[in-house]
């Protein structure tokens, strides 16, 4: 049996080690923080599993790498949402949702009647919409606790509060932005995002409003709970929501649903993603340390794929669980 | 051509902001053939210049780097952005942008002026982001600066030349300042009709960031800009309100079944 180090318990680091276990290796996870929460990245991503609609702003190997997504984390966790996504625009910006068309692929057009039918609660509000049918979410603090609890009950051992990796055969190192002295091309890209709950608005499925300078994304999280994100920022700050970001976010739900101005505001925060330079993620191999890094803002999206690879690398190709 | 002493290649300025990726961002300026780049710094510096990652890859690329201040409302926000930009890319360039109008981007002239005047005195070249006013021209001129750069088109709209009128005018009022169409140009055959008209220069960056293929398009412009530049070299023909054959006709066989 192969022995891993996985640093970091992200969703990067606890992919790589549900992946690693499943496939028969002996795991140990440590994390810096003091267990799952504000600390890490992923606590603050969208959950969105959307690799076509991903691919208006990235490249086509996100469509590739991102395909299996849904499927890996409907299997492991509860709370997977496989009700496409809905990419809107308001009138007087429609030629931004004829480019999102060019730019992406496995969509349907939506007329009113299309996208009343599928959110009633945007009844009358909005034209034309592009429907993503194949796409879908999940709640990334409930997908992370699950894999957690996975791993722990497949005997899997889970260190908080420790920087350290132990002897192992194996180190994988997924620590995101700290093994930027190890890295030197990863870069932070901050981004702000807001949860929001609102009784009078009812939204089943993730929605983007396309806009030129402010674009969002709303993810249903239920109970009325909807995650509003997010900034993309050519900085490494972390925890600082400014006043204009929120202003932005805030105006452009506004504009998606009136009823939003009465939401209450019920967390915001911010976060440094890591990425390389062509914001695509990377399988480093040093000796018998393997960084799994670069996820940027496709976490919980391209983690299963790069995962797998990691596997590969560290187990063989040929072992299968 | 020559700003502020510093000799460039080409007459294409691009701006460094929305790209895919900074790989793309990099390859976009590769094709273009660029060696002025802008960098916005206010929304990127964070609490503690935080940017410090991204600027580091645009330094690394070996371009002239021309800090802006984009997002700056107040003469003071704009000032203070150039004195960092100062700091962090060891440069006394500073694009000038003093924002009066959040729907249009439109320069608030009286700002810009006032901030010009202050960032010459304290050592700056300023390239102002200024509308086609002549008047307005003249004081930024009276306040230190030896550059204009007058808009096409609000930022980001890509309508290209929207006053032509107004930038011929103001071509034929400064013969002997460098004058760079900023902002607005959405196709090379704007860059190219703004290099027609005699700019010494074009600055954009949405129209190749937000391209399909952005490299591709920095390609096209950099043609379209070396097109619109030779042909003012050239000097255009005047055009005219009646055709004149381009060959004799007289005394040419009338051909057909007659």
């Amino acid at each position: 049996m192969t022995s891993v180090a996985v640093i970091g318990a992200g969703v990067a680091g606890l992919t790589v080690a549900t992946v690693l276990a499943e496939r028969g290796a002996e795991v140990v996870v440590v994390d810096r923080s003091p267990g799952l929460g504000p600390d890490q990245c992923s606590w603050y991503a969208g959950g969105m599993l959307a690799p076509w609609c991903e691919q208006e702003n990235a490249e086509a190997e996100i469509v590739v790498l991102g395909q299996g997504a849904a499927d890996f984390w409907a299997v492991r966790t509860p709370g997977v949402v496989r009700r496409g996504s809905l990419v809107i625009a308001p009138a007087r910006d429609s030629r931004e949702l004829r480019r999102f068309a060019r730019r992406t692929e496995n969509y349907e057009w939506l007329d009113r009647d299309g996208i009343d039918a599928l959110e009633p609660a945007l009844e009358g509000r909005f034209a034309r919409a592009l429907f993503f049918r194949e796409e879908a979410h999940l709640d990334p603090r409930r997908a992370l606790a699950a894999l957690a609890a996975r791993l722990t009950a497949a005997g899997c051992e889970l260190r908080y509060g420790e920087e350290t990796a132990p002897e192992a055969e194996w180190t994988v190192d997924c620590r995101g932005l700290a093994a930027a002295a190890d890295l030197p091309e990863l870069r932070g890209v901050k981004g702000e995002m807001l949860y929001i709950s609102s009784r009078d608005v009812v939204l089943t499925r993730t929605i983007r409003l396309v806009h030129p300078r402010i674009p969002i994304y709303l993810v249903p999280r239920g109970d009325g709970i909807y995650m509003l994100g997010a900034t993309s920022i050519e900085n490494d700050e972390r925890q600082r929501v400014t006043a204009r970001s929120l202003v932005e976010l805030l105006s452009a739900v506004y504009a998606l649903h009136p009823a939003f101005g009465e939401a209450e505001v019920i967390e915001t925060g911010a976060e440094a993603r890591p990425a390389f330079p062509d914001n695509l993620p990377r399988l480093v191999c040093n000796g018998r340390r393997l960084h799994v890094n670069g996820l940027y803002r496709h976490g919980f999206l391209l983690a299963p794929a790069m995962a797998a690879r990691a596997a590969d690398i560290v187990l063989g190709k040929g072992a299968e669980p | 051509m020559d700003f502020y002493g510093f000799k460039t290649s080409s007459r294409l300025f691009l701006g460094t902001a929305q790209y895919p990726s900074p790989a793309v961002l990099e390859a976009a300026i590769r094709a273009s053939g660029a060696d002025i780049v802008t960098v916005s710094l206010r929304r990127e510096s964070g609490a503690a210049r935080a940017g410090q990652g991204f600027w580091d890859l645009i330094r690394s690329l070996g371009v002239r780097v021309l800090p802006n201040t984009a997002g700056c409302h107040s003469v003071r926000e704009a000032v203070t952005t150039a004195e960092m930009a100062r700091e962090v890319f060891e440069t006394d360039w500073i694009k000038l942008e003093v924002i009066g109008e959040d729907d249009t981007l439109q320069p608030d002239v009286f700002g810009l002026v006032e901030a010009a005047r202050i960032l010459t005195d304290s050592g700056f070249r300023v390239f102002p982001y200024t509308t086609e006013d002549l008047v307005v021209a003249e004081r930024l001129l009276q306040a230190g600066c030896e550059v204009l750069m007058p808009w096409g088109a609000p930022i980001g709209s890509g309508r290209g030349l929207n006053n032509v009128f107004a930038l011929r005018a103001m071509r034929a009022h400064f013969p002997d300042v460098p004058l760079v169409v900023d902002a607005g140009i959405g196709l090379p055959s704007h860059a190219a009709a703004a290099m027609e008209l005699g700019y010494d220069a074009v600055l954009l960056n949405t129209a190749v960031a937000r391209a399909g293929n952005p490299a591709q398009m920095a390609a096209a412009f950099a043609q379209a800009v070396a097109a619109g530049r030779a042909a003012r070299e050239a000097d255009p023909m005047e055009p005219r309100d009646m055709a004149e054959p381009s060959t004799p006709v007289i005394g040419q066989a009338v051909l057909g079944d007659a």
